[in-house]
């Protein structure tokens, strides 16, 4: 008995599931995420939008739209992180999306 | 949509080469498949015809999907979207109702002068095949997990009691969860003496259970079959996920803590 194994070529993706992933290699991804602090308040964080763009202006707009403060921190492996005081994780996600800044599916919204 | 891309990975999955446990089970399908056919149906020859081949089982498998769909869709829908209902409801049997209708009806065009259709055939040889051979005919046990039970330790702690009871029902190791945990939630943590996960800040219970959801999809479930039944295992520091039923391997994305804002109080 021979048993053949023959691939039929289809739709499928074989590297889809590795651009999914951020192994290395894959497309960079937009994390945002929530942190608590004292008592009910809590931080958005915004890490890995692309060096070129301008934090600041991107900042001020996102301060301006969601009527919260935050600022740009440096960390040293990370690069430019914002931060922004509440949970704004959607509006900041909506936002990235709106502006034609980020793809949908390269942000991924952390948190509970 | 979605469905159709997993049925398309698990025909793939399914004629992928590399795995010698997969050809295992084909063979036993063809071997064993018309044998029982031939023994159970007495009064429909025509479905001895239909013996499993190796060409014909990927096709099965996605019809046998399609078939399940509408029963299940509304369990799925209530898995997946609504997070607050309780895990525990879900687990109950559908399969028994599904099983109980079939059985009642089992040949509806016996008496009658018409011919059957392809559904109740096709009906006929998953009730022949969950008889004789539960496994093959791919009703899951479903794994029932229970829901996180969360305390308050002081204003600022939240204990999560039954931390270690989950990751024994999802087979990882608490190490793993913690870590995945603490960094979805921003946070940091430790097991207590009574191995409990004491972590910092306020979370209900249900912040627990959406990020064990996303930990299950990420890290437990196989994406051919949705068997929670695998194995993770790193190697070479990178982390596999490899199926305990159908044999798909896949790589999973090591737990990344991300940025983490300094949130303690300033000095002044
Ligand atoms: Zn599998």
């Amino acid at each position: 008995m021979v048993e053949l194994d023959i691939q039929i070529p289809s739709a499928y993706d074989p590297f889809a599931e590795a651009k999914d992933s951020d192994a290395p290699g894959a497309k960079e991804n937009i994390h945002i995420r929530i942190q608590q602090r004292n008592g009910k308040k809590s931080l958005t964080t915004v890490q890995g939008l692309k060096k070129e763009y301008s934090y600041e202006r991107i900042l001020k707009d996102l301060k301006k739209d969601f009527c919260c403060n935050g600022n740009v921190v440096q960390d040293k492996e990370l690069g430019k992180i914002i931060q922004l005081q509440g949970d704004q994780r959607k509006k900041v996600s909506q936002f990235l999306v709106q502006t034609g800044i980020a793809k949908k599916d390269q942000i991924k919204i952390h948190g509970f | 949509m979605a469905d159709e891309i997993n049925e398309i990975r698990e025909e793939q999955e399914q004629l992928a080469p590399f795995d010698p446990s997969k050809k295992k089970k084909k063979k036993k399908v063809v071997i064993q498949e018309p044998v029982e056919d031939l023994a159970e149906s007495s009064q429909t020859e025509k479905s001895d015809s239909l013996p499993v081949n190796d060409g014909l089982e990927s096709s099965f498998t996605g019809m046998k999907k399609k078939k399940k769909k509408p029963t299940e869709s509304s369990l799925l829908n209530n898995e997946s979207v609504d997070a607050g209902e309780d895990l525990d409801e879900i687990a109950n049997d559908e399969q028994e109702g599904e099983e109980g209708i079939v059985l009642q009806q089992r040949y509806p065009w016996e008496g009658s002068e018409r011919d059957y259709i392809y559904d109740e055939l096709l009906g006929r040889v998953f009730n022949i095949l969950r008889e004789n051979n539960p496994e093959l005919a791919g009703d899951r046990r479903r794994t029932v997990m229970r829901p996180p039970q969360v305390l308050r330790e002081g204003t600022k702690k939240t204990v999560f009691v039954n931390f270690m009871d989950l990751c024994k029902t999802m087979h990882r190791q608490p190490d793993h969860v913690m870590q995945y945990l603490l960094a979805e939630l921003g946070t940091s943590g430790s097991l207590d003496g009574q191995q409990r996960l004491v972590v910092k800040g306020r979370f209900a219970p249900k912040n627990f259970e959406g990020i064990l959801r996303r930990y299950i999809t990420d890290y437990v479930i196989c994406l051919g079959c949705k068997s929670p039944d695998t194995i993770l295992s790193k190697e070479n520091r990178l982390f596999f996920l490899r199926c305990e039923k159908c044999g798909s391997q896949r790589s999973v994305a090591p737990i990344k803590t991300g940025f983490v804002a300094r949130v303690s109080r300033r000095k002044t």
